[in-house]
């Protein structure tokens, strides 16, 4: 039985803990926003975050993230950079096959935590690691800096 | 032209003549499951026919017969109906139709369902407005019967109907406008009244697919489901001799071990209520394969087979004038020598599909591209009939031709494992990376070689095209329909049908039979096809001192589309003036009834080569949604560029030698280049777009090279060539 702090719920799953986080969020919480594309870390499409940190699902064995504060696309929304990054997403037009965007959205969302109002060369750097093979590349670079845009006024307004 | 769409054009005029109203619920539909992603009050739904369902709380659901795989079917055929229906687009939801090919077949396919050759919107532009105004008159006629005024003094607009200061939504007549009667003919706007045609609708699956919420197959969890991992052969025509499941079945949560064979693949499958148990069982399984029929050959030992085929006579798969002549009298000639490699579709989502088993009949859920072919094939497996196999319409990460499997590979796998567990239980089958990209069904490698001569002034007076390369068609249900004289034109499509005015022009096919599975992939022949034609046009331009803009002009003469194409793109790029520390490469291509034209502007940084700009311009009809248009060049571009760049499969003793993104290395975010798409104004049909963006980048590159280096590119990927990007 593993235990794991999950979108801020502390959840158990009866699985080994060399199983990877993704398959533990996937086949035994039955959460499939996260997903899997390569198995080796190389495509990025089961991108979570750990204690805030992008981190490859697929990789990362459950037993390795216990105690730590694990983060999916389902509940990315509810924090200020995943809304903006969500509602860029959509105003963009992002998606077209969309099964690489649950990562690249979790990939985008922890870029704008760490960095703001990130360069092209900022998001070449964060981004690079999540494949999408429909090459909606342009898109989401214009979606990042929508968001940052979007999310960098929302903090001037609360000032 | 695509042998496909040549035959369904044939087809459409038969069978477009009225539209089948006639709606009944497929039995499938009525049930609920992961494949219903708008739950819609259908008890009280108004369902005017097969396309479309408008409930009370004011949903307009637009049933789409193709599969939406990133190509926008989701986004474009709504729109075709709520432009004749006069909805808002607020209001529009889209859902995948079930498996039937009587009421969703693709009109360009006679009676068959299924996605590709960038047909979708093509096929459904007339049907889907039809379905529209269909609705929207008995909308009408509720609403005059309720208000008691004559349906010419009722309006239509964003989803409200109204007469003067009367007013209703569509949810509100819904009921009944279901008691009209459905009108035998309709009466389709005039161009110059759409109001969302023309316009860039935003994407119906835009949210649910930027928060994890859109299903795709591999996201269907049915109740006691196992998870299937399949061991394949090491080779193709391998076949399972034995295996020792006693270690596998010692690893937790695995439940079944059982040997498979389809007419497509065999193996063995580890049963297990996850993916990871299943994985483990698999990697502790041990098995011994007879090879006594297996492909032993390298990529190397094809290739050169494939350049002795090339100096013999092939079959004619065009002639005109006197080639072989008109090259010996040519007072110049040249020629060059193009090599291309297998290709993977290498879909974000690997190959999957899940199967539930009872009664004597099969359910199942998949992102699917070709319900008829897979129905047929199931059913033939299981001893059932075609209608007793349900197919429940999920998205698909991504396909580029993959997931309509000629030989229905993956999903007549997944019901082989369900038969061979006796359906005790529903069955996720779950291929890895690995599986994925070793399973063939490859774009083919092919080999041109090709000859030019020039006249005493350097006009292009001889043209000989010699293609070797394995049939995609032959040993497929379309063989007896798309192979003509031994051609499969899918072998030659934008080869054969080469727009240039040339006197003497001879195209020559080999079809050798190859033991490696091969498919289409996204632009199919086109996808070498435009290279080699474009790149050797380059250079025969190079030759004869001649732009290449200009040379494709002069010779574009019957085929204004092309030129009118090629024209844009060079005008938007600045052509006739250059670009300090700047080289451009030109190529434009006809795939699916659509002309694509690019122009590459390439930079040298240090020892590297940089891509500053791709400028696209498209003549695709009618632009439905000019957003879409331009996402489905953006992508084709990059997915022609990945293959240019370091696409390739080899083989060595039969092996596969790629396994995951690391050998088979595909674009990344750094990698994309700016591209600029315009649209060429069309009052014509809309034709596809899906596809052709892909084949003309590559060659458009190559050229760009060409000016810059006075290299030429010979073999694709540019990496074997030493050609390095940052």
């Amino acid at each position: 039985m593993i235990s794991l702090n999950v979108n801020g719920k502390l959840v158990q799953a009866d699985a080994d803990g060399d199983t990877p986080l993704l398959w533990v969020l996937r086949d035994y919480l039955g959460m499939t926003g996260t997903k899997f594309g390569c198995g080796m870390a190389l495509c990025g499409a089961c991108t979570v975050h750990v204690d805030g940190k992008p981190a490859r699902s697929c990789v990362t064995p459950a037993s390795a993230v216990a105690g730590k504060k694990i983060a999916t696309v389902e509940k990315i929304g509810e924090t200020r950079a995943g809304k903006a990054v969500q509602a860029a997403w959509v105003a963009e037009n992002v998606p077209q096959c969309g099964y690489c965007q649950s990562g690249q959205v979790m990939a985008a969302t922890a870029l704008l935590a760490a960095i703001p109002a990130p360069s092209d060369a900022d998001i070449d750097a964060a981004m690079s690691g999540n494949i999408c093979r429909c090459a909606t590349y342009r898109r989401i670079r214009a979606a990042v800096k929508r968001a940052a845009k979007e999310a960098g006024m929302k903090t001037k307004e609360q000032a | 032209m695509n042998p496909i769409l040549n035959l369904s054009r044939r087809e459409f005029l038969k069978t477009s003549g009225g539209l089948a109203l006639g709606f009944h619920l497929p039995q499938s539909w009525a049930q609920s499951g992961p494949g219903r992603t708008v739950s819609t009050d259908l008890a009280n739904a108004f369902s005017p026919n097969a396309f479309i369902s408008i409930s009370p709380d004011n949903t307009v659901t637009v049933i789409v017969k193709h599969l939406e795989m990133g190509q926008g079917t989701y986004t474009g055929l709504p729109t075709l109906v709520a432009e004749e229906l006069d909805a808002d687009w607020s209001q529009i939801r889209a859902e995948g139709a079930p498996a039937d090919a009587k009421q969703y077949n693709n009109l360009f396919w006679g009676e068959a369902q299924g996605t590709g050759g960038s047909t979708a919107l093509a096929n459904s532009y007339e049907q889907l407005r039809k379905a529209g105004a269909a609705a929207r008159a008995m909308l009408v006629a509720a609403a005059a019967e309720r208000w008691q005024v004559p349906v010419s003094e009722i309006k239509v607009s964003r989803g409200i109907v109204f007469s003067k200061n009367r007013r209703a939504t569509f949810g509100e007549l819904a009921a009944d406008a279901a008691k009209q009667p459905v009108p035998a003919d309709v009466k389709l706007k005039d161009p110059k009244d759409f109001v969302l045609i023309g316009k860039p609708a935003a994407r119906t699956d835009a949210r649910a697919k930027s928060n994890g919420s859109a299903i795709f197959t591999q996201d269907v969890r049915l109740p006691g489901m196992l998870t299937a991992v399949v061991l394949h052969p090491p080779r193709f025509g391998a076949k399972l001799k034995s295996f020792d499941a006693a270690t596998a079945k010692q690893i937790k949560g695995v439940e079944q071990v059982v040997a498979f064979s389809t007419p497509a693949t065999n193996g063995v499958a580890i049963l297990a209520k996850d993916y990871w148990s299943a994985k483990k069982g698999r990697d502790a399984l041990t098995a011994e394969w007879d090879e006594s029929a297996a492909f032993r050959l390298g990529s190397s030992d094809i290739m050169n087979e494939y350049k002795n085929l090339a100096t013999t006579p092939g079959l004619s798969a065009r002639k005109e004038g006197d080639a072989d002549a008109a090259l010996r009298d040519a007072a110049k000639t040249l020629e060059a020598a193009y090599e291309f490699p297998y290709l993977a579709h290498a879909s974000m989502e690997p190959m999957n599909c899940v199967v539930k088993l009872d009664g004597g009949g099969c359910e199942i859920w998949n992102g699917e591209q070709f319900q008829t072919v897979d129905q047929a094939v199931v059913a033939k497996l299981l001893g059932l009939d075609a209608g007793q196999v349900s197919i429940h319409q999920l998205y698909a990460g991504g396909s580029f031709g993959r997931r309509a499997n000629p030989k229905s590979d993956f999903v007549l796998e997944a019901v082989a494992i369900a038969k061979a567990t006796n359906g005790a239980a529903p069955v996720k089958l779950v291929w890895g990376r690995e599986d994925d990209m070793r399973a063939g069904f490859y774009r083919p490698m092919y080999y041109h070689t090709l000859k030019a001569g020039l006249d005493a002034q350097g006009n292009l007076v001889a043209w000989k095209h010699v293609i070797v390369g394995q049939s995609i068609l032959t040993g497929t249900p379309f063989e007896a329909m798309l192979v003509k004289d031994g051609i499969d034109g899918t072998s030659v499509e934008g080869a054969a049908n080469l727009p240039y005015a040339i006197p003497n022009l001879a195209v020559e096919l080999h079809s050798p039979k190859i033991g490696v599975p091969v498919q289409w992939w996204r632009s199919v022949g086109s996808s070498h096809t435009a290279f080699a034609t474009e790149c050797f046009l380059d250079e025969i331009a190079r030759e004869a001192k001649k732009d290449p803009f200009e040379l494709r002009r002069s010779l574009l003469g019957k085929h204004p589309r092309h030129r009118t194409a090629l024209e844009l793109a060079a005008q938007k790029a600045g052509w006739a003036n250059s670009k300090k520390g700047v080289s451009r490469g030109i190529a434009v291509h006809e795939s699916f009834n659509t002309v694509v034209a690019q122009v590459v502007e390439l930079s040298r940084k240090q020892s590297s080569l940089s891509i500053e700009r791709v400028i696209c311009a498209v003549d695709c009809g009618v632009a439905v949604n000019p957003n879409i248009i331009a996402m489905q060049m953006e992508s084709g571009i990059g997915f022609g560029l990945s293959a240019a760049l370091a696409g390739a499969i080899t083989l060595k003793e039969g092996i596969v030698e790629q396994s995951n993104f690391h050998d088979y290395p595909v674009l990344r975010m750094n990698q994309m280049p700016k591209i600029e798409v315009f649209i060429v104004p069309s009052k014509e049909k809309p034709t596809g777009v899906g596809e052709p963006g892909t084949p003309v980048i590559a060659p458009a590159l190559a050229n760009a090279i060409l000016a810059m280096q006075g290299k030429s590119i010979r073999a694709l990927p540019m990496s074997s060539q030493g050609v390095t990007f940052v």
